[in-house]
Parts: C-alpha cells; structure tokens; sequence
C-alpha cells in the first residue's frame, strides 16, 4: 500500500487516453484486489469442470468429516461442501454482477441527466435520490424479494434498483465537476457541440469512476444476496453462499461440530468482498482525489480543507454502504 | 425555512415516499393481494368479502388515499396469519429489539473508536496496520455468518445463552424477581449484541482513523504541540472531539445497515425481536406484518438521521453560532 501523491495529482488532469488505466495498474491494493476477484470469477466459469460432484449429488453420510474423497466434507444434506462452494462462485458472483450492472445504469443515467442538464432537472432528481438513500436498502429489499417472488432474475432485479441512489450521486458530482473544468469551458467557448463535450471530455472522466463504483457495488450486492438468501427468500433451485450460511444453520451445523459446513461459504463471501472494496476504494482513490474525509481509504492521509470536514459526507454514505 | 425546519420536513417526505413504496410494492404483485393470500380455494362469494375486507374493491387513487389515512392513525392494516392488527403484532417484537439494537450499536461504537484512535495514534505501525485490515475483515464478513461463528466457538466457552430472550425455567416455579428477570434477560442479549456489534464496527473503525488523521493535520494540533503539551492531552482534549463530530453523522448513516444486522442476528439467536417476526411473517407470506415492519424500520431509521442531524448542529460551535453555513 504505497501512496501516490503524483497520481492523484495527475487525475485530475488526464489529458491523455489510457491515464486512467495506467493509474489504476500503478496502485497495488487496486491490483491485489482485482486479481483475487478474477480468481473467483475463473473459478466461478470453471464450476461445471472442476467442481468433484454435480450440484445435486447426494450422499448418504450427511456432515462427514472433511476426507481425501470429499477435501471440505459433507454437510448435513448430505452435499459435498466444496462442490457447493464452487457452483455457489457461480450464483453469487453472478448475481453481484448483473445487480451491480443494473444499479450502475439506473444511478448512472440518473447522475448523469442530473449533473449535464443541472438547474431543475437536478434538483429534482437529487431529491429523489436523497429520499432513496434515507430509506434503509436491505429492509426494503428483503420486502420486495418477498413480494416479487424468489427467482434469481428477480434477486438480481430487485438488488440492483434498491443499490442506484450512492451511484446518482457520485456520477453526478464528478459530471458537474468535469463541465466546470476551464479547459471545458474553454472547448465550449470554442464553439464545440455538447456531443463533442459529451463525449469527448465529460464520458470518459466520468466512465472509470463508474467502474470503480461498480466494483464496490458488487461487493454491496453479493451481501445483499447473502441476506436476502439467509432469510428463506433465495432462489431455491441455485445453490449460493448466501443459502450455503442458512443451510449450516438450520440444519445444525454448530450442533454437529462441523467448522467445515460454518467456515467456507462465510469466508468466501468475506473475501470477495474485500477484495472488492479494496480493488474499488482503490480505483477510486486513485481516480477521485476530491472525495473527502474518511471513506474506506486506508492508506491516506492527507490535510483537507476544514469546510470539507464540515459537509455532511454524502461520500462516506455511498463507499460505506453495506446492507 | 431554517436548516432544523427544513431537515424535518425532508425527513416527514422521506416517510411519505416509504409509505407510498410500501403502498405500491403490495399492489404490484402478480394478481392482487387475494391471489397472494394464496386462496385459491375461495368460492366468487369469499373472494368478494376478502377484496372488501382490505379494500381492495376500490380504484387505486381511493386506496392509496385510505392507505394513507389510515397510516396517519397508526393502523398498519390487520395480519394475514393471526387476524389481529399489525400493529400489535410487531409492538412485542419491538420493545425486544430495542435493547439489542442499542447495546449491539453502543459495542460496534467503542470498538470502532477504540480501534480508530489507536490506528491513527500509531500511524504507519504493525499495529495500526493489523487494526485496519482486522476492521476491514469484518466489515466484509456477513452478520449472520458472525453470528454463526459466535455460536461455534463463543457461546459455548464462555458459558452464555445462545438462544431465545429469557430463560425457559424463569418464573416457572415462582413469579422471578425483576433482578432475576433483568439478569436473565441481559445474560440473553450479550451474544446476539456482540455479533451486531462486530458486524458493524469496522466502518466505524474505517471513518474514526481518517477523521482522527484529519484532525491530527489541522494547524491547532501543531499549535498544542508546540505549546508543549503532551500526546497524551493533545489527543484528548483538541483531537478526539472534533474527530467525533463525523462519527455522528456516521452512526446515523449507518442507522440502516445496522437494523438490516439485527434481523439477521435475531435469525441467528431466536432473539424474539422485530427481525425474527419478519423472518416469520415471510415464512408465512404475511404480508401486511411485513409491511408494517418495513415502515416501522424505515421511519426508525430516517429519524435517526434527522436526530443525527439536529444533534449535530447543536454540538459544533461553528455551525451552531453561524460561523459556516450547514451543508
């Protein structure tokens, strides 16, 4: 984890195509996290080949020790553990995935519109927005899970709607600030056209802010699924890690001693979601260095402004939210 | 308006809003809400009486205008499952929760302080390095599977309660004293607090080390240390306080995220609370028990914020004399 106050002085202006890029592959935390997160997503598209046993194949020795035949044991169904683990990568990345893409293109489009058109459009739609990240996302999903019925389709649908509002926000700070940049300003006052603005300055600052946003909100959704899949709402013909911690549940694992039905699913959901946010907060540190006091940054410091200690940090609520 | 007036009002139209979600979200589902009450078996006759019993016969604009009438005295409909009113229903559950959500936030709090402090007291150091990614893990572990783990290799060991809100054999022979039902009761919330409180320090953690960080660089910290005070003073008399101005808006923020835990852990512990009526209520497709708990939770958690926001306009002496506008 090594600060590069350079870099972040370089984001603020890049000038050149493939900055970003280059920016985000000079941060080692941002690095670290997505390789890890790749590993997940290869393991995930190689479920089907390296999983020991299908999905559904049943032994008859439920919650048998961890053995050469079965390297993670059995749980209390009778399923070998690390044959869910693996088919469980696949649903839950998945469902991180398209959730997160859904969440971006609604809060994307919505800071977007909000930011370029600004005056009353974005007041509007920032009110909206404020409204939706008061109202608790997690109660609310588990309402709508309830209500729409439990398919995974709609699990990813539901989570992506609830998670935009952080986005909205996000999207829309960094589109305004780009608008106001001089050399923007100055490319207006040339006569450019606002697809040219558009499309030239304004979509491809905001585009790997996005991403990095992106990044977070899979972590936020592959918590959400967690929960979601805890209280009996999950798909119930997919295995996911989510359903994996409510299967050891309630179906005693804790009763029957068995540490390897309880420690795999908790520990692969913690780890994607580090690696997650980590890859995220790093991308976005090194991609947003107006974001202000004490987001998950945790290598920074550095001395703000006092007035930007003083806001309400709007910021902190779309890093940090967590079901 | 003045910013207290209009923080209010704000708040008053965020419970608005997550009325009329709630409102539409129950109007949405496939079919309406007969068909959810899975009354396939009902005669055209029933099925009249049903859709009259939750006005359901009426245009939406006229249901939508009861709905919110009846919202504004407090009745959230009639449950599904037992036929008595939500209201009711999830007071119990409530009163239960409470105490577990205070204690889990009070534990998350301290932890997070204590942790933040010391990280960024001893910045750069193993120590401080080992708090943050131990404040980072948690932050990324599930609640539930904490609580879980607390299960497996807590409660056992140190002997505490793991299950349910008071003992089974209290009060069965004699009427339990209210110390003997207080002490039970408490020995009943620790686990189930400590898991909330595990899996909602790390942000605390997170934030209280970068608003100490920030604290520690402003000028008056150069200027205390200049005076020839000692870390030790420096550290408690100018830098924690202003570094616990963010944590208020924090632990407001984060209001949400920790009610999303308790539900979980009350999965985990049978805490009989507000989050274990809700696992029920969606065992038994009770919707408008869902509902109402879905409102309950959410008018909670928006005058958590609106409180956050008062307080802190009351406790920074700049915006509170009018030295910098409030945000």
């Amino acid at each position: 984890m090594v600060a590069s106050p350079s870099g972040e002085r370089a984001a603020d202006n890049p000038t050149r195509r493939g900055t970003a890029l280059r920016l985000i592959a000079g941060n080692r935390q941002t690095v670290v996290g997505l390789c890890a997160l790749g590993a997940f997503a290869v393991v995930a598209l190689l479920a089907p080949v390296i999983a020991p046993t299908p999905v559904n194949t049943q032994f008859s020795n439920s919650f048998a020790a961890p053995a050469a035949a079965h390297p993670l044991g059995l749980d209390g169904g009778g399923f070998d553990v690390l044959s869910r683990l693996i088919h469980g990568a696949q649903t839950s990345l998945l469902v991180g995935l398209i959730a997160a893409l859904v969440g971006m293109l609604i809060g994307g489009t919505v800071g977007f519109v909000a930011g370029y058109f600004g005056g009353r459009t974005d007041g509007v739609l920032m009110r909206i927005t404020d409204y939706f990240l008061v109202i608790p996302d997690i109660p609310l999903m588990i309402v709508a899970a309830a209500v729409f019925g439990q398919s995974l389709t709609n699990i990813m649908i539901v989570i992506g709607l609830v998670y935009w509002a952080s986005t909205a926000r996000l999207i829309r700070a960094q589109v305004m600030s780009v608008r106001q940049r001089t050399f923007v300003k100055r490319v207006e006052a040339m006569g450019a056209s606002p697809f040219f603005v558009l499309t030239r300055h304004v979509v491809p600052q905001v585009t790997p802010l996005l991403l990095a946003n992106t990044v977070l909100m899979v972590a936020n959704a592959i918590f959400a699924e967690t929960y979601i899949s805890f209280l009996g709402l999950g798909d119930p013909s997919v295995v996911s890690w989510g359903r994996m911690i409510q299967d050891a549940l309630d179906q005693g694992a804790v009763v029957a001693g068995a540490w390897w039905v309880v420690l795999p699913p908790g520990l692969a959901v913690t780890l994607v979601v580090l690696a997650a946010t980590v890859a995220g907060q790093g991308m976005e540190d090194t991609l947003n260095p107006r974001l202000k006091v004490g987001h998950l940054a945790v290598r920074r410091f550095r001395v703000r402004p006092l007035h930007g200690a003083l806001e309400r940090p709007r910021a902190i609520h779309g890093a940090l939210e967590r079901p | 308006m003045t910013p207290a007036l209009s923080r209010i009002w704000f708040a008053l139209v965020t419970v608005f809003v997550a009325a009329t979600i709630n409102f539409f979200l129950f109007r949405v589902m496939p079919g309406n809400a007969v068909s959810a009450l899975r009354c396939r078996a009902c005669t055209p006759q029933l099925r009249e009486a049903l859709l009259k019993r939750y006005g359901l016969d009426e245009s939406l604009p006229e249901q939508f205008v009861r709905y919110l009438g009846q919202l504004a005295r407090g009745d959230l409909g009639i449950s599904l499952s037992s036929g008595r009113p939500v209201w009711q229903e999830i007071t119990g559950p409530l009163l239960n929760t409470l105490p577990m959500l205070i204690a889990g936030t009070l534990i998350a709090l301290v932890l997070g302080v204590i942790s933040g402090v010391v990280s960024s007291w001893r910045r750069g150091t193993a120590l401080d390095s080992a708090s943050q990614w131990t404040s980072l893990a948690f932050y990324a572990m599930p609640t539930q599977w904490i609580g879980l783990l607390v299960l497996f290799y807590v409660a056992a060991a140190v002997g505490l309660p793991a299950a349910g809100i008071q003992s089974a054999s209290l009060g069965v022979l004699s009427e339990p004293s209210m110390w003997d039902l207080l002490s039970d009761r408490t020995a009943h919330l620790i686990l189930p607090a400590l898991t909330l409180g595990l899996g909602s320090y790390g942000q605390y953690a997170i934030i209280m080390r970068s608003a100490m960080l920030d604290t520690l660089g402003e000028d008056y910290i150069l200027t205390a240390r200049a005076k020839g005070l000692r870390d030790r003073d420096i550290l408690r008399y100018h830098a924690f306080g202003n570094a616990m101005l963010p944590m208020v808006t924090m632990v407001a923020l984060s209001a949400g995220t920790i009610v999303a835990g308790a539900i979980v852990v009350e999965d985990v512990f049978s805490y009989p609370g507000i989050g274990f009526a809700a696992v029920d209520a969606i065992g038994k497709r009770d919707y408008p028990v869902l509902q109402g708990i879905f409102l309950l939770l959410t008018v909670a958690v928006i005058v958590a914020n609106l409180i956050a926001d008062l307080i802190y306009v009351r406790i920074d002496p700049r915006i509170r004399d009018g030295r910098v506008a409030v945000g």
